[in-house]
């Protein structure tokens, strides 16, 4: 048997009793992943997970875009803290890659040099009156999704397979950088291999697309994009990942991360506008799903309330393969039953 | 088509699966010494014309190797043939050769 060297790399993840902090961009971007990923814990796994409503950014932005200083990350970083203390859990669980890496990284400090905690618990002390202790276990969700994914596979009323050919469908899956690249240990299978999510693919079906460019970033970069004039590197890097997935033909993109989501899913259109150049044959592009997106849809959850129809490359093409039934007038209809105004299409990416 | 405000940038990888080596390997029969350069870059410490301008033998060198012609042609112009790099060569690379075969192949059309 062939060796498969990410077994090497394991986490420990909690079992029950998760705090959960929302993302500052996913509510924006991906509006239906959190919410289904609560809807997986609760009413499919029948987990205990408390959705903070008082949650704040961890800095993540600022952060990696040298706008807020170490000293102030950290103290924010122990108010979150705070939050899960006063509820009562230990078990972390940050909605963003980038959070998860923050976190990692702040513990792996405080864990290192014990003066900076008393100095964070002085300032938090300072600041709020508040007091905090580092979780016990951070784990990103898509860490709990890998875990339970044999689980949540029995209840899954769809698989990764072509219904047309019976083939398994080709994923591209994108792991963000935050995730394991800053502390490879805190990664299933490591910053190498990482398998969070080639993992549920696999359970689920589906086909890992092993392409050249695999490890390469999505082009978020946080301070590379903030500048307008500079935004061009940042297509640039997703423009390379796309032409090296491209003659793979994948059916669609997974990625755990709001900003590789994001930007893989709208540089298409970028790419499309300025180069007149889409990235699959029929010139719909790629469809990009989040991990939650791709669970909530195998197991059934209305396309629509995931939020599908937010996403720029639109994914009814993807949804005919799997053979998931949706209701193409109820596409753009509000919670109240109003059928909101369409968005404009685009020039190149069909739609 | 959008202006969005920006380009996008152009990747600075070189893919070798696409260059065409021709004029490499007609500079290295005429030039065999040229294959054994380890790129230590004694040529362009040595070198005058780099004192005073952009000049640089040893990145002329591996754009050649790479068949990276573009500008090519110019650059070499600011080469004065003293032979300095030749004299200095740890491998025996006989640099002024090659410097002078560069500019025939590369103006030949």
């Amino acid at each position: 048997m062939t060796k498969r060297f990410w077994n090497e790399y394991q986490k420990e993840i909690a079992d029950d009793h998760f705090f959960y902090e929302r993302s500052c961009i996913r509510q924006t971007f991906f509006p239906g992943s959190e919410a289904a990923f609560l809807r997986i814990m609760r009413d499919v796994l029948h987990k205990d997970i408390y959705d903070e409503e008082n949650a704040h950014t961890c800095t993540g932005i600022g952060y990696h875009s040298d706008f807020v200083p170490l000293e102030t990350t950290m103290t924010v970083v122990a108010r979150l803290f705070s939050l899960m203390k006063e509820k009562g859990y230990t078990n972390y669980v940050p909605s963003c890659v980038t959070s998860f890496g923050i976190f990692s990284e702040m513990i792996d400090m405080w864990q290192h040099d014990p003066e900076l905690l008393e100095k964070t618990r002085e300032n938090l002390r300072k600041a709020t009156g508040r007091e905090f202790e580092m979780p016990t276990n951070l784990a990103h969700p898509s860490d709990i999704i890998y875990k339970f994914r044999e689980e949540l596979k029995q209840h899954m009323k769809y698989q990764l397979v072509n219904r047309f050919t019976g083939k398994p469908l080709r994923v591209v899956e994108h792991v963000g950088c935050h995730y394991a690249k800053i502390f490879p240990e805190r990664g299933i299978g490591n910053a190498e291999f990482p398998y969070v999510l080639a993992g549920m693919i696999e359970s689920w079906g589906g086909e890992v697309v092993d392409y050249p460019e695999r490890r390469h970033c999505c082009g978020f970069g946080f301070r590379h994009y903030l500048l307008q004039e500079n935004r061009g590197y940042s297509v640039a890097n997703s423009k390379k990942k796309f032409e090296s997935m491209e003659p793979y033909e994948p059916d669609f993109i997974v990625s755990n991360c709001p900003g590789c989501s994001m930007f893989m899913d709208k540089w298409q259109y970028t790419i499309a506008e300025m180069e007149n150049k889409t990235y699959d044959r029929d010139g719909y592009g790629i469809p990009v799903l989040t991990y939650e997106e791709m669970a909530g849809l195998l197991l059934g959850f209305d396309p629509w309330e995931l939020g599908l129809q937010i996403h720029q490359v639109q994914s009814e093409k993807l949804m005919d393969k799997i053979g998931i039934k949706y209701d193409p007038d109820a596409k753009y209809r509000g919670v109240n039953g109003k059928i909101l105004p369409q968005p404009e299409k685009p020039h190149v990416l069909k739609q | 088509m959008i202006n969005f405000g920006y380009s996008i940038a152009q990747t600075r990888v070189v893919n070798l699966d696409n260059c065409n080596f021709d004029k490499l390997e007609q500079l290295e029969k005429i030039v065999p010494s040229f294959k054994r350069c380890m790129n230590c870059g004694a040529c362009t410490a040595t070198c005058s014309a780099q004192q005073f301008t952009g000049f640089n033998i040893r990145k002329i060198k591996s754009m050649y190797q790479q068949a990276q012609y573009d500008k090519l042609a110019k650059e070499l112009e600011q080469c004065m043939l003293c032979g300095k790099c030749t004299l200095v060569c740890p491998r025996g690379v006989s640099l002024r050769p090659a410097v002078m075969n560069m500019r025939k192949i590369l103006n030949t059309k």
